[in-house]
């Protein structure tokens, strides 16, 4: 498909782009508000090694994350040849990898967001639903969630929004492949290199630009209309 | 149905240790904050483990921490309306009502949402939000949500501290039914005497935490070493009349009761119907003789039945006029000069005016 204003190839990087990111954040959500819920309320031994982890991908450098994807889920990797042998998975150098990658690196982000609206809710609400007959999933599904709603979102898009940025670490662990790991960023990074490449460089700027104000304006939205809800108007 | 319970509990060098049986209608929980009353609610609901315990509600064990049982909180079917209410902000009033029917739906037709919502008054705030709500309308509701999680017991906590008078006035007339028409045990926990005095069935008073006194109500409040216990303000007891007539030129309402008959200020009400009427301890004049050309309205035969054993300037002493006792509050220096004691025949003079509307409430007494 081509278009007077974006060659294949840039298409491509787009269409990638989207669909790492989008399955990176859907996948990563329910995972994101299980350990938000756990380091809001849970107590448990090794919290704090839990509130570790999930914090390093934001703090070392992505390079770092890359490459200890690489080494851990690569086809060699502890885990990545097990995926191979057992579930014939491979991340390394595909599309799924750099999904991978693009979770890991916007889990914080994330669980960060969450973990916030988690602790504005009142537990006293909570306790009143079971006062009701509420077991915890019950109470969970009924009252904490609706109530984190916004919260959920805003770490969502956040997370959308951080895993169309990613670069550092999907270059590291899947390489910069054109229509298999050449996400909008590695496709700057690629156009920047030869000559004559500023003109496909900058349109894709704009696009990751427009995309991510795109973004923000309907979490905006959406979560303006959560809040107005709840607050019962 | 009736709710027994008995636990220990201490925490922070402060040590809980209660034992009584709620039977239906309202038990009230009263003391002075700090005194234990939400740490026995808490643990009847199961939101507080007490370190030991054993709290059942007709046989049925919630708690035996010596036979290791601990029904969760969701299992225990306990309806609890707290002192803030705690709607969900996010649902609609009808929504908070039906909360719980989803876990413990209501058996037969004539018990459901209608019913709950005709006997608060809430019908015209289905569709509103919590946020919208004022704090009578949100305690309504509050409550209307905990009946309709079809509980084996009710638990209040505190349920009109947060409100103004004028907003509580709206509500007892509703605590007033629940008490004379569910068959539930209502646990009531309040440091408020007028309110108690209304309301109370049954009487659990607390300090320190542990039970200095326990019995009816009206035993409890008349008994004239009651108050120096709870602290001396708002002294009080309660006798249960039916209307006579209302006199509407003066705007009186006229009321027996097995000791007489009083006027009190007018009451709405339909004349048989059976009100309670709070009468303050230092609103009740004793004499000897009955007197002549006063303006007290009413005048009944009564005989000291105890003298309270408190000392200092004040005493007080109840009197039993008919079938009801009443407590009086009065100086030493009287009691000493009507030379006054146990069986002495005297009288009960007692202002109309001194019963102010508030002290007055409907109260259907129960059959037993």
């Amino acid at each position: 498909m081509t278009t007077a204003w974006l060659s294949p190839e840039e298409w491509t990087a787009l269409a990638l782009s989207l669909r790492v990111s989008l399955v990176a954040t859907l996948v990563t959500l329910p995972l994101g508000i299980a350990v938000a819920l756990a380091l809001a309320r849970g107590r448990f031994p090794g919290k704090q090694l839990l509130n570790g982890i999930v914090h390093l991908p934001l703090i070392m450098p992505p390079v770092v994350t890359g490459y200890l994807l690489l080494i851990v889920l690569g086809r060699r990797g502890a885990i990545g040849s097990l995926l191979d042998s057992w579930f014939g998975i491979v991340l390394a150098f595909k599309w799924t990898g750099a999904a991978v990658a693009a979770g890991v690196m916007a889990f914080p982000l994330m669980v960060r967001a969450i973990r916030l609206a988690i602790e504005a809710v009142d537990p006293r609400l909570e306790q009143a639903a079971a006062t009701l007959g509420a077991n915890r999933w019950w109470t969970f599904f009924l009252v904490t969630l609706p109530l984190i709603l916004p919260g959920v979102l805003a770490g969502a898009i956040l997370a959308f929004a951080k895993a169309m940025g990613e670069f550092g670490a999907t270059i590291t662990f899947v390489s910069n492949i054109p229509g298999q790991t050449q996400t909008v960023p590695s496709a700057i990074y690629s156009f920047l290199q030869v000559p004559g490449g500023e003109g496909p460089a900058l349109r894709l700027v704009l696009i990751s630009v427009s995309v991510a104000i795109g973004a923000l304006l309907v979490s905006e939205f959406v979560a303006q209309r959560v809040a107005r809800r709840i607050a019962g108007q | 149905m009736t709710l027994d319970i008995s636990l220990a509990h201490r925490f922070g060098g402060f040590n809980v240790d209660v034992s009584f049986t709620a039977p239906t209608g309202i038990t009230a929980l009263f003391g002075r904050s700090g005194a234990g009353k939400t740490t026995v609610v808490n643990a009847v609901a199961g939101l507080l483990r007490p370190q030991r315990g054993r709290i059942r509600v007709n046989g049925d064990k919630l708690l035996d921490t010596d036979a290791g049982i601990n029904v969760p909180v969701h299992s225990r079917r306990v309806g609890y309306v707290f002192q803030d209410a705690r709607l969900f902000p996010h649902l609609t009033v009808r929504q908070n009502l039906q909360f719980g029917a989803r876990f413990n739906p209501m058996a037969g037709p004539a018990s459901g949402l209608d019913r709950v919502v005709d006997l608060l008054g809430i019908a015209h705030l289905l569709g509103r939000r919590p946020g919208t709500l004022s704090g009578g309308e949100k305690q309504r509701v509050a409550i209307g949500r905990a009946l309709l999680s079809n509980p084996r017991i009710l638990l209040m906590d505190e349920p009109l501290a947060a409100l103004d008078e004028a907003r509580k006035a709206e509500i007892l007339p509703y605590l007033e039914r629940l008490r004379d028409e569910l068959d539930i045990p209502i646990l009531y926990v309040s440091h408020a005497v007028p309110e108690v005095t209304r309301l109370a069935t049954t009487l659990v008073a607390l300090s320190d935490g542990q039970v200095v006194r326990y019995g009816p109500a009206a035993q409890v409040l008349a008994d004239p070493n009651t108050f120096p216990v709870l602290g001396r303000q708002e002294a009080g007891s309660f006798l249960v009349a039916s209307v006579v007539r209302h006199d509407r030129t003066d705007g009186l309402t006229e009321l027996s009761f097995g000791g007489g008959r009083i006027f009190t200020p007018y009451f709405q009400a339909e004349p048989g119907a059976a009100l309670r009427v709070r009468i303050r301890a230092r609103d009740i004049i004793l004499a000897l003789r009955p007197p002549e050309d006063t303006s007290a309205l009413n005048i009944l035969p009564a005989t000291v039945r105890q003298i309270g054993t408190q000392e200092g300037a004040i005493v007080d002493v109840s009197v039993r006029c008919g079938d009801t006792d009443l407590l009086a509050r009065i100086t030493r220096r009287s009691l000493t000069r009507l030379g006054l004691t146990q069986g002495t025949p005297c009288y009960a003079v007692l202002k109309s005016v001194a019963v102010a509307r508030r002290d007055i409430g409907v109260f259907e007494e129960r059959r037993a």
